[in-house]
């Protein structure tokens, strides 16, 4: 059981990643729906995604972080730039 | 300092909840539909945020169990198991190199080896493996209904959407 105290140790210096992560989570949330230009809130939010998928990894959960990365930060940005892109660029909100 | 360590441990669900709430508010107050579907978006994502925090126990690692337990752990259940078949035949797989593909799973069951709580629950990672795809393919019908709105109004604001339709009635 000494193996498990030392993991105890690692858990316990992880929140401080944890919590960067997730200060920066709700940043780039709050930006993406904020800004303007909506290119630019196409890629801030490929950054909340990716954000979003090591936050995964650190909690263990690699294969919904690489799903994430490729799903979430990859095609789901591709889908909105590609929709800006045929559409209006600016937003009134 | 008690309150500050009740905080941190559940740092993931206060975030889940207001990442939630930053989405759902959105979701209803944007005009711009893009806008409206990236809140749509960070909704999905916080109600996954929520489930895989579920899964995280304290001091566990990825749910991945490596070759050598697999390996040990089926030697011991061919000694284990008392009737005779099953011993013969646990002495089969691990003797035939081809056989200990299907016996692991059958294997792990009665292995004093495995502690499952070393490792992360992986149901919920396997539940929200199928909703990050159900969330990207509904963003992708949302964008292309989006394209459509854009080719017939000319806009993709819903105010000016609603007022178009309102002008046409009359």
């Amino acid at each position: 059981m000494e193996a498990q105290g030392q993991e105890g140790e690692i858990v316990s210096q992880f929140w401080i990643f944890d919590l960067i992560l997730l200060v920066f989570l709700v940043t780039t949330a709050v930006i993406a729906l904020r800004v303007r230009d909506l290119l630019s809130a196409a890629m801030i939010f490929g950054v909340y995604s990716f954000l979003i998928c090591l936050l995964w990894t650190g909690m263990g959960a690699v294969d919904v972080a690489f799903t994430e990365a490729a799903v979430g930060a990859g095609v789901s940005a591709v889908f909105l730039i590609s929709t800006v892109l045929r559409t209006s660029r600016k937003s009134s909100d | 300092m008690e309150l500050l360590e009740a905080i941190v441990d559940g740092m993931n669900y206060w975030i889940f909840i207001i990442l939630m709430m930053i989405g759902l508010y959105a979701m209803i107050t944007k005009n711009n539909l893009v806008k409206k579907l990236i809140g749509m978006s960070i909704f999905q994502t916080a109600i996954l945020l929520f489930y895989i925090s579920l899964g995280v126990k304290e001091g566990a690692t990825i749910p991945i169990l490596p070759h050598y337990y697999a390996h040990t752990s089926q030697e011991e259940q061919g000694n284990l198991v008392g009737s005779s078949d099953q011993a013969h035949a646990g002495k089969e797989a691990s003797s035939a190199t081809e056989g200990g593909k299907e016996k692991p799973s059958v294997a792990h069951a009665g292995s004093p080896k495995i502690d499952p709580n070393r490792f992360t629950n992986p149901l919920p990672h396997v539940l929200m493996l199928t909703a990050i795809v159900v969330g990207v393919s509904t963003l992708g019908v949302a964008l292309s209904i989006t394209q459509k709105l854009y080719t017939e109004f000319g806009t993709i604001e819903e105010n000016e959407i609603l007022d178009q339709l309102k002008s046409g009635d009359d």
